[in-house]
């Protein structure tokens, strides 16, 4: 299981190859979130980052097969079309790779501590939280 | 007791510091009543603690709700809900 949460960019295909190796993976599921049309700025809570999206991680593996599992989540300036976040499980089968790897996504929006900062021709403003990526991560609520 | 309080993003901003070494009365020991004393500073603290805020909490970098205790030492975060992913 590999947490990172860096400046850098990162390649989706080499961060699946490296978690596919086990010739029992029989599945990986991927997602990439990206910038739409507005530049930004990423803050986090260095510390606390790593550890929320590690608990988030350790629960998604008591409830579905995961294997192996990257989670990658960019800091700082980021422009449009820029990668911010990845999320990839690897399992046996893709029922419990998805299931995993949306599971992830939904809870690290709403646990992670990062916070958006848009730069449009007006100024900057902060992005606000929305109610719809709370009900996401709700239903998943046992 | 001492505890360090942090504050991020709006809050930061708005409060003008990213945080700060907080000797705490004995009667302040929990979440909710930090955020009460914090509010009380009046200016800035008040709108940015104000009740309907929205302002989540971190306890030793977990997340904690008003109910939380807190002890000596202990780090403490106030932020906006989160909006990454």
């Amino acid at each position: 299981m590999r947490v990172a949460v860096q400046r850098e960019d990162f390649d989706l295909g080499a961060e699946v190859r490296a978690i596919s190796r086990d010739s029992k993976v029989g599945a990986v599921a991927s997602f990439v979130g990206l910038v739409r049309d507005v530049r930004m700025t990423l803050e986090h809570y260095p510390g606390m980052t790593e550890n929320a999206i590690r608990k988030i991680v350790d629960q998604a593996g008591s409830r579905w097969q995961v294997m192996d599992c990257t989670v990658i989540h960019r800091y700082g300036e980021l422009a449009p079309n820029d990668q911010i976040v990845l999320v990839a499980v690897a399992s046996a089968h893709r029922g419990d790779a998805f299931a995993a790897c949306e599971f992830i996504m939904d809870y690290l929006k709403t646990q992670a501590p990062f916070w958006k900062k848009e730069h449009r021709a007006g100024g900057a403003s902060w992005v606000e939280a929305k109610a719809a990526d709370d009900e996401a991560a709700e239903r998943w609520k046992p | 007791m001492k505890i360090k309080v942090l504050f991020f993003a709006s809050l930061r901003e708005q409060l003008g510091r990213p945080g700060e070494e907080l000797e705490l009365p004995p009667n302040i020991d929990t979440i909710g009543g930090l955020r009460d004393h914090l509010r009380a500073r009046g200016g800035a603290w008040s709108s940015a603690f104000a009740p309907n805020r929205a302002v989540r909490a971190a306890v030793n970098q977990d997340m904690a709700q008003p109910a939380a205790a807190i002890k000596a030492g202990d780090e403490i975060a106030f932020f906006p809900p989160v909006t990454g992913g």
